[in-house]
C-alpha cells in the first residue's frame, strides 16, 4: 500500500513552475530531464473571470509498476513506503522503464546516462524532511500527504 | 564539509532572504529563509544554483580593442582594469570637471555605496533605472503624501478587498507578497483585477475588468465619481487628514461610472457593484498604486487617483490596508551608519536638470533618460563618463539606437555586472562582479510591520576572477584618491563600521540571517498621525501644492487613448514569472522552462488577418522589427499586442539567449523623448506597432 502522495491546491498554485526547478537542482539535473510538470486546462470565463486549474504530475508510484518487472537489472525498485526509486548504482541506462510506463515518466540523465525519475527525494523523507518541490513551492500549494489507512 | 550560508536572492530586484547549503565548497540547496519564508522560494530562487555553475559570464575583466560593441575584448587583470578605468576618470575631470561623470544603478537597498562613490569623486550625477519603471508611481505618492512610493507597505494578508490596475503580482513574484494575496483569498477576501488582458495574477481575481488599453486613467476617475456618488469613503478620515477633497470632488463629477465604462468598454454595473463592495469592506481596502507605470501619457495621473482612492478608503495605518513601514528608531534602535555621511554633497547642479530645472522631482536619483540630452547636446553640460552597476539601460529604456548615439558621445563606459548586459557588450570595459552566492553584501535595513536589519554572506568562492562590488569600488576608490570614503579593508570592517551604532554586530545577524528589531508588529495611533504626512501642507493632498508651484495641474482633463489605425496594434510588454527581465534570459534551467517569448493577439484579429497559433509573425516598428511566434487568445484587448519583456539579446556569448525572441525596447523608437512632464516616466506602452503573418512560415516543403 502506498503510503505517500503529493496533492496540489491548485486554488494557491500560480504556475510559477518553481516546483520544476526545485526537483532539478536539487537532483543535480541539467537541460533535459523534468521530473515534475505543472500544466494548466485553457482560460474559460467563470461569472466574467478568465479561470484556470493547475495540475502538478511527477510519478504515480503505482501499486503494481510496470517499470519495475521490466528493468534487466533489478535497478528500478518499489519499497515498502510504495516508493518506485532507481538504484542509480544497478541502472544501465537501458530505459527500458521508460518505455514499459504508460506515462514515460522516467526520465534519462544525460550528465549519469542512467535513468531518473521522482522518488519523493526519499533520502529527504528519510531524514524527516518533505520533497523538494513541496518544501520549497512559492505559495505552500503542493502538500506531502502522509496516506492513513482508515 | 557541509555549512548554512544566509543570503539574500538576487535573481531578481526582489531581494527574497534565503538559507544556501554548502557541501565542499559547491551550493547543494538554496531555501527561501525558514523564519521569515517558511523555505519558499520561485523557480528563479533555485536556479541561482545554475547560475552559479554557469561559464557563459564575464570570468575576468575586459577592455575593448575594437569598435563599441563589435565583441573583441582583451582579458586583463584587475590592477590593469582598474587603472585604466581611474586613468579616464581623471582624464575626464581634467578636461570637463568631475560632474561629467556619472553612474547609474539598479536602485534598491544598497544605493548608498554607490552615491558614496560617485558623489566622493566630485559628480551630483547618481542615478538609476526608475524613470523607465516606477518614477510615475513614486512622484504620484509624494503629490499625494508627500512620501515616496515606499512611504506605505500593504497588509494584503488581512485586507478584504486588493485592487490591482496590471500590476501583475503573480508574475513579478515577491514570495512574501504573493503568500499575503493566497491568505487573503483563502480567508474569503476579493480581489479585482484591472488589465489589457488576462495574466496569471488576473485568474486569481474575484472580478476581472478588461479594459481598452490606455484607459486606466478612466476607469479610476469613474471609481473616484462612483465613491462620492455613494458616500462609499470614510468622511470622518478625509475631514481629519486632508485638503482639497471638494476641488477634487467637483472634478470628477464629469467623469461619471457611465462615462467610465464606455471608455473603457465594460459594464457600468460591475463598476458600481465593485463601488458599493468597497464601501462596505473599507478600510481594509488596498488599491495597489502601480509599479511599473512607465506605461502611458496620464499613468503618473492615473497612478495618482489609486493613491487617492486608498485615502478615500481611509487605508492608512489600519489593519488590512496602507501601513507606515516601521523603522529602527521606532523599536529604539539607532539605525546604520552610512557611507554617504561620510562625503560632502556636491555643489554641482544635475545634469539632467533635476532640482533645478525639474523641481517637482526627487533629486534623489534623478531621471537616466534626461542624461542622454546632455550626452548630445552638452547642455547644461556635457556628460563624458557613466558607469552602469548591475544597471543595463539598453534592456532597460526604449530605442536602443537613439541611446548608443549619445553614448558614442561619451569617452568612458563602464559596465560592473555579473553577466554580460547589452550595455557592458557596447561598453569601453567589465569589471565582472562576483554573482550573489559569491560574494557579500552590506547590511541592509528592511522596513516594516517588524524592521529587521539584514544582510548578504558569500556562500562559496568565486569560480572566476570575479570580485563583489564593495571591493571593486573600494579599489577604485583608492586609485581616485578617496579611501576615506570606504573605510574598511575587508566585508568584516565593512559591517562593523555600518553596525557600530545599532549595537549589534554581524555574528547576532549570522544566526539567521537577520536580526528583528522587535517582536510584535508596530503600528502607530491612526488618530495621530499628525507630521506624519511630508506635503506642504503636512495634510494628504488632493490638490497637490508640488504640482500647482511647478505648473503643473493636480487633476488633468482625461484625453481618450488613440485607437491605432488598422493593421498595428498598441504594443504592450510584461512579465513572466520564470524570468526577471534580461538578467535570467540565459540561465540554463530558467531558459529551459522559456527560450523565446511570443506575440499575443486577440483571436477574432489574428483570424481575419490569417494568423493561427505558433505562426511566426513580424512585429514592425519604424525602422526595427522583431519575428517571433504568434499566440492567438481571446483574453487580449483586439487594440493591443503583448509580449515579454527582456529577449531578443544581442550578446553572442550568452549563446541560449542570442537572438532568442524578440525585444520590445528596440521597437519603442521614439519613445525614448516621450516623458510625462508630471511624472518623469517614460510612456513605454505609446507605441504603435504593425503586425503580419511572417513570410518566414513555409508555404511549400522543398526538401525531402
Amino acid at each position: 500500500m502506498n503510503k505517500y502522495m503529493i496533492y496540489l491546491n491548485s486554488k494557491r498554485c500560480i504556475g510559477c513552475h518553481g516546483c520544476e526547478v526545485h526537483c532539478k537542482t536539487n537532483k543535480d539535473l541539467p537541460v533535459g530531464p523534468f521530473l515534475c510538470e505543472i500544466s494548466h486546462e485553457p482560460l474559460k470565463a467563470v461569472k466574467g473571470v478568465p479561470k484556470t486549474e493547475y495540475h502538478f504530475r511527477s510519478c504515480y508510484h503505482c501499486e503494481d509498476p510496470y517499470c519495475v518487472p521490466i528493468c534487466p537489472t533489478g535497478a528500478m525498485k518499489k519499497r515498502e513506503d510504495g516508493i518506485v526509486y532507481v538504484d542509480t548504482e544497478a541502472c544501465i541506462g537501458c530505459m527500458a522503464c521508460a518505455g514499459a510506463c504508460p506515462w514515460h515518466i522516467p526520465q534519462y540523465n544525460p550528465n549519469t546516462g542512467k535513468a531518473v525519475k521522482c522518488d519523493y527525494c526519499m533520502d529527504r523523507v528519510d531524514a524527516g524532511l518533505k520533497p523538494a518541490c513541496v518544501t520549497k513551492c512559492t505559495t505552500r500549494a503542493l502538500k506531502f500527504v502522509t496516506i492513513q489507512e482508515l | 564539509m557541509r555549512k548554512t550560508v544566509w543570503s539574500m536572492c538576487s535573481m531578481c530586484s526582489v531581494r527574497c532572504p534565503i538559507k544556501v547549503e554548502v557541501e565542499d565548497g559547491k551550493v547543494k540547496w538554496i531555501e527561501g529563509n525558514p523564519h521569515l519564508l517558511k523555505g519558499a522560494l520561485c523557480a528563479k530562487g533555485s536556479a541561482g544554483i545554475a547560475l552559479q555553475r554557469d561559464s557563459e559570464r564575464p570570468q575576468q575583466p575586459l577592455i575593448r580593442r575594437g569598435g563599441r560593441g563589435a565583441g573583441k575584448w582583451e582579458p586583463v587583470s584587475w590592477y590593469t582594469a582598474l587603472d585604466y578605468v581611474a586613468d579616464k576618470m581623471n582624464k575626464i575631470k581634467e578636461k570637463y570637471g568631475a560632474k561629467a561623470m556619472m553612474l547609474s544603478c539598479r536602485g534598491g537597498p544598497w544605493q548608498d555605496m554607490w552615491k558614496t562613490f560617485i558623489h566622493g569623486f566630485g559628480s551630483p550625477n547618481f542615478t538609476n533605472h526608475d524613470s523607465g519603471c516606477g518614477r510615475n508611481v513614486h512622484h504620484a505618492s509624494k503629490s499625494v503624501y508627500g512620501l515616496g512610493r515606499k512611504g506605505f507597505i500593504y497588509d494584503l494578508k488581512n485586507a478584504k478587498h486588493l485592487i490591482s490596475f496590471g500590476r501583475n503580482l503573480m508574475a513579478s513574484l515577491r514570495v512574501a507578497e504573493v503568500n499575503q494575496i493566497m491568505d487573503m483569498l483563502d480567508n474569503g477576501g476579493s480581489f479585482t483585477y484591472v488589465d489589457v488582458r488576462q495574466t496569471l495574477t488576473g485568474i486569481k481575481a474575484t472580478r476581472f475588468f478588461q479594459v481598452r488599453p490606455g484607459t486606466d486613467y478612466a476607469l479610476a476617475l469613474g471609481m473616484i465619481n462612483e465613491v462620492i456618488k455613494q458616500e462609499a469613503y470614510d468622511k470622518e478620515f478625509i475631514e481629519k487628514y486632508t485638503t482639497g477633497f471638494d476641488k477634487m470632488a467637483e472634478f470628477v463629477e464629469q467623469y461619471t461610472a457611465e462615462w467610465a465604462a464606455k471608455e473603457c468598454g465594460i459594464k457600468v454595473k460591475k463598476i458600481k457593484d465593485f463601488v458599493s463592495e468597497i464601501g462596505q469592506q473599507r478600510p481594509s481596502v488596498v488599491f495597489h498604486p502601480g509599479w511599473m507605470l512607465s506605461r502611458y501619457k496620464d499613468s503618473f495621473y492615473a497612478s495618482r487617483m489609486l493613491h487617492i482612492l486608498n485615502v478615500l478608503m481611509g487605508s492608512v495605518e489600519v489593519k488590512g490596508g496602507q501601513q507606515f513601514p516601521k523603522t529602527p528608531a521606532d523599536c529604539g534602535v539607532k539605525g546604520l551608519r552610512t557611507f554617504s555621511s561620510l562625503v560632502p554633497k556636491p555643489e554641482d547642479k544635475r545634469a539632467d536638470g533635476v532640482g533645478w530645472k525639474y523641481k517637482h522631482f526627487d533629486k534623489g536619483p534623478g531621471l537616466f533618460h534626461l542624461f542622454y540630452d546632455a550626452m548630445l547636446t552638452g547642455e547644461p553640460y556635457p556628460i563624458k563618463g557613466v558607469i552602469c552597476y548591475r544597471h543595463d539601460p539598453f534592456n532597460c529604456f526604449p530605442d536602443v539606437a537613439a541611446q548608443k548615439e549619445a553614448f558614442d558621445n561619451c569617452e568612458l563606459l563602464v559596465s560592473i555586472d555579473t553577466h554580460y548586459s547589452e550595455f557592458g557588450w557596447y561598453s569601453d570595459v567589465i569589471l565582472p562582479e562576483s554573482m550573489y552566492l559569491e560574494r557579500e553584501t552590506p547590511v541592509v535595513t528592511q522596513k516594516g510591520p517588524k524592521p529587521r536589519f539584514a544582510f548578504r554572506d558569500r556562500a562559496v568562492e568565486p569560480r572566476f576572477d570575479t570580485k563583489p562590488s564593495w571591493e571593486i569600488f573600494k579599489m577604485l576608490a583608492d586609485r581616485l584618491g578617496m579611501s576615506e570614503y570606504f573605510p574598511y579593508n575587508n566585508a568584516e570592517e565593512m559591517w562593523q563600521f555600518q553596525l557600530e551604532p545599532t549595537g549589534f554586530t554581524i555574528d547576532d545577524l549570522r544566526e539567521k540571517g537577520f536580526v528583528a528589531l522587535t517582536d510584535e508588529p508596530i503600528m502607530y495611533d491612526r488618530d495621530n498621525l499628525e507630521g506624519k504626512f511630508k506635503t506642504p501642507s503636512g495634510k494628504i493632498e488632493f490638490v497637490s501644492q508640488m504640482l500647482e508651484e511647478n505648473g503643473l495641474p493636480s487633476f488633468k482633463p482625461y484625453e481618450s487613448p488613440h485607437k491605432p489605425p488598422k493593421g498595428r496594434f498598441r504594443l504592450i510588454f510584461g512579465r513572466s514569472p520564470v524570468h526577471a527581465h534580461g538578467h535570467t534570459i540565459n540561465n540554463p534551467l530558467l531558459n529551459e522552462l522559456m527560450p523565446e517569448n511570443t506575440l499575443w493577439i486577440n483571436s477574432r484579429v489574428a483570424n481575419r488577418m490569417g494568423i493561427s497559433e505558433g505562426d511566426w509573425v513580424d512585429v514592425i516598428a519604424d525602422s526595427q522589427k522583431g519575428t517571433i511566434r504568434a499566440h492567438v487568445t481571446d483574453f487580449i484587448h483586439p487594440e493591443a499586442v503583448y509580449t515579454v519583456h527582456g529577449f531578443g539579446r544581442q550578446v553572442p556569448l550568452q549563446s541560449r539567449a542570442y537572438h532568442a525572441g524578440m525585444s520590445d525596447q528596440k521597437l519603442q523608437e521614439g519613445l525614448l523623448e516621450m516623458m510625462d512632464p508630471a511624472g518623469g516616466g517614460l510612456c513605454l506602452c505609446e507605441k504603435f506597432v504593425t503586425v503580419r503573418r511572417s513570410p518566414r512560415n513555409p508555404r511549400r516543403r522543398v526538401e525531402l
